[in-house]
C-alpha cells in the first residue's frame, strides 16, 4: 500500500473541530511543516493534545484553536512560550491542564480501547479541581480514592519523524521516540512527515528496524520534508533553532506581532518558508543542542 | 577536610542541596537547573554512589555528565536508555527525588508552577503548566531550591494554582495519611528548611553564614518554626569545591544568584 500523500492532501483530509495530537516534545521533533500547512489553511476549532512548544503557540496565535490539552508549553531554553502565554492571559482558549504522565496515561487509555486509567497523579491538586471533566473515583480493590484519566481520543495524529518508507514504516533514530508512538495508536489517523524517504529495504537492518516504534498500521499518510522539523529539532541530523526562537519569540512583543513573523516566514509552501531560513543546508547545519 | 574559606553562596547551596540524596540509597536524583543538577552530581560522585542521573535527554548516566558544551571527544557514560516515557515507569515506582525550583511554596508545601493571578480561565500571568509536578509530589520525595528567598515565593495563603501536593489536610485524598507526602529539603539563597515542624509546618534547619533567623522570618510570608539552636550552613570543603568546579567547567554556577555573592555574609 503506497501511503505517500503531500503536506496539502494531509491537511484536507483535517476538519473544523477535530481533536488532533502533536509529537514530539517542546522544541524538539515537531511536526513543523505539517503545522504550518494548516497556518495556510482554514481549518479552525481544533482541539490539540501536544506536549507543547511553539507548535501549540503558533496554531494558537493563529486563532485555529478552541482547546488545548497540555502539561507545559515550553521552548525548553525559552521556558515561556510566547503565543500560548497570550492566548491563556487574554483567555481566549480552552485549556485542559494535565500532568505529563497523566497525557500519557491518556493516550494508552485511547489506543487500548479503555474509557479511563486509574492514576494517583492529580489527587490533591488543582489538576483535579479545575478540570470538571477529570473524575475521581473509588476503587473496588482498595479504600483510597483515584484519578480516572479520560482516554485522549484523537482524530488524527501529526509526527515527525527521521525516515519513512511508503508503506508508513517510521523511523525515529533521535535518543527519544517520545510519546510518538502512543500519539500513533491513540489517534484514528496518523500522517507522518519525515525528513528522508527511503526504501522498505532500508529497515531489513535490524538495528534501523529496532528505532521503529509502531507498526505501519497505525501509519495512514506519509509525506517527505527534509528540513520539515525546523524550526524545532531533528536529532542526530539538526538541532534547533536558537535565533530563530529568539526571534519569534521577540515577536510577540512586536506590533505586528505573529501576523509579521508569518509575513516574514511562512510563504506559500514549505519552499519558500525554507528559504526564508536560509534554505535546508543551513537548517540541516544547526549544531544539536547539549544538555 | 577541613572547610573552605572562599567559595560562593552558589557552591554553599550546591553543597547543601547535595545532602538531600545522600540517605537515598538507589533512587534517580533529578536536579532540574544547575545548582540542583550539580547539586546531585556532587551527591553521586561522594556521599551517595548508587544514586542514579540521566542526561537529561535520554540516557541514564553511571557517572554525571559536566555541565554545557563538552569536548568533541567526550563520551558520556550512558548505561541504559531513559526516554521520556520511561520517565514515568520510574517516577511511579517512587525510586526517585527530584530537586526544583516553584515559583510559589505555599504553608502547606503546596507548589506553583503554572498561572499567577487573574483567573484560571485567564490568568494574568501564565507560567510553564503543571508538567510533572502533580505525578512527582504524589509519588517519590522533592526538594526544592529557591534562588531568592522573598514572600513573593513564599507567599501568604494557597498557591494561586496547586500544582503538587503538600501537607494540606483539606485536600488530602481519601485513603492517604499526610504522611504518604515527602517533601525534603527546600534549600534557598538564605537558609535550608524542611516541613519537619508540627503538623508538618515549615522549620529552620540552618541558616547560611551571616544570614539572621529574622531575615527568614522576614522574607517568607507564613510562619516559619526556629528551633532554639540553628546550625549553620557547613562550609563547602575544598574537595568538594573541585568536584563541582569539574562538573561545571563554563562556571555556569555563577550566574544562578544574582551578583554571584560570596558563601560567608557575616
Amino acid at each position: 500500500m503506497n501511503k505517500q500523500m503531500t503536506a496539502q492532501e494531509m491537511v484536507a483530509e483535517l476538519s473544523d473541530g477535530m481533536t488532533i495530537g502533536i509529537g514530539g516534545w517542546g522544541p524538539r521533533r515537531k511536526p513543523m511543516a505539517l503545522i504550518r500547512e494548516i497556518l495556510r489553511s482554514d481549518l479552525k476549532n481544533l482541539t490539540v493534545v501536544s506536549y507543547g512548544g511553539a507548535d501549540v503557540g503558533m496554531l494558537c496565535a493563529a486563532g485555529k484553536v478552541k482547546k488545548v490539552v497540555f502539561a507545559f508549553v515550553s521552548l525548553d531554553f525559552i521556558p515561556l512560550e510566547p503565543y500560548f502565554r497570550q492566548a491563556r492571559q487574554s483567555g481566549a482558549i480552552e485549556v485542559m491542564e494535565i500532568d505529563e504522565g497523566m497525557m500519557l496515561l491518556g493516550l494508552r487509555a485511547a489506543a487500548w480501547g479503555l474509557p479511563f486509567m486509574p492514576t494517583e497523579v492529580g489527587l490533591g491538586t488543582d489538576i483535579v479541581s479545575k478540570n470538571p471533566g477529570i473524575k475521581v473515583i473509588d476503587s473496588p480493590y482498595d479504600e483510597k480514592e483515584w484519578v480516572a484519566m479520560p482516554a485522549l481520543k484523537l482524530d488524527a495524529s501529526l509526527i515527525h519523524a527521521d525516515r519513512a518508507d511508503t508503506r508508513g514504516v517510521c523511523q525515529i533514530a533521535g535518543p527519544d521516540h517520545y510519546m510518538d508512538d502512543w500519539f500513533a495508536r491513540a489517534a484514528d489517523k496518523t500522517y507522518v512527515s519525515c525528513d528522508e524517504l527511503v526504501d522498505t529495504a532500508f529497515f531489513h537492518d535490524p538495528v534501523q528496524a529496532r528505532m521503529v516504534h509502531w507498526e505501519r498500521s497505525q501509519t495512514t499518510g506519509v509525506v517527505p520534508v527534509a528540513g520539515g522539523a525546523h524550526p524545532t529539532s531533528c536529532s542526530p541530523m539538526y538541532g534547533f533553532d536558537v535565533p530563530h526562537f529568539k526571534a519569534y519569540t521577540a515577536s510577540a512583543k512586536d506590533e505586528a506581532g505573529f501576523k509579521g513573523y508569518l509575513d516574514k516566514h511562512l510563504g506559500a509552501s514549505e519552499e519558500e518558508y525554507q528559504q526564508s531560513v536560509g534554505g535546508l543546508d543551513a537548517i540541516r547545519a544547526i549544531e544539536l543542542p547539549t544538555y | 577536610m577541613t572547610a573552605a574559606t572562599d567559595y560562593t553562596l552558589a557552591e554553599l547551596c550546591i553543597v547543601a542541596a547535595s545532602k538531600a540524596f545522600e540517605s537515598d540509597g538507589e533512587v534517580l536524583a533529578t536536579g532540574i537547573g544547575v545548582i540542583p543538577r550539580l547539586a546531585a552530581s556532587l551527591a553521586m560522585k561522594t556521599t551517595n554512589p548508587d544514586l542514579m542521573m540521566t542526561d537529561s535527554e535520554a540516557w541514564l548516566l553511571s557517572e554525571p555528565n559536566p555541565l554545557g558544551k563538552r569536548a568533541d571527544d567526550f563520551v558520556p557514560a550512558a548505561e541504559t536508555w531513559m526516554g521520556f516515557s520511561r520517565i514515568f515507569d520510574n517516577v511511579w515506582s517512587g525510586r526517585r527525588h527530584a530537586m526544583l525550583g516553584p515559583t510559589q511554596i505555599d504553608k502547606f508545601g503546596q507548589t506553583n508552577t503554572s498561572a499567577l493571578g487573574g483567573t484560571y480561565d485567564a490568568p494574568k500571568v501564565m507560567m510553564l503548566g503543571a508538567r510533572g509536578f502533580p505525578g512527582n509530589s504524589i509519588s517519590h520525595p522533592n526538594s526544592f531550591f529557591v534562588p531568592s528567598h522573598n514572600t513573593r515565593v513564599f507567599m501568604d495563603g494557597e498557591c494561586d494554582f496547586v500544582s503538587s501536593v503538600g501537607y494540606n489536610p483539606a485536600r488530602l485524598p481519601k485513603g492517604h495519611s499526610l504522611d504518604d507526602i515527602d517533601i525534603r529539603l527546600v534549600v534557598t539563597d538564605l537558609c535550608v528548611m524542611d516541613f519537619g515542624g508540627p503538623d508538618h509546618q515549615v522549620r529552620l534547619v540552618s541558616l547560611h553564614p551571616g544570614v539572621t533567623a529574622e531575615q527568614v522570618q522576614e522574607n517568607t510570608g507564613y510562619p516559619v518554626v526556629i528551633p532554639e539552636e540553628v546550625a549553620v550552613t557547613a562550609a563547602p570543603t575544598q574537595e568538594q569545591l573541585d568536584i563541582i568546579a569539574a562538573m561545571d567547567p563554563h562556571n555556569q554556577r555563577a550566574y544562578q544568584i544574582k551578583d554571584n555573592p560570596p558563601g560567608d555574609r557575616s
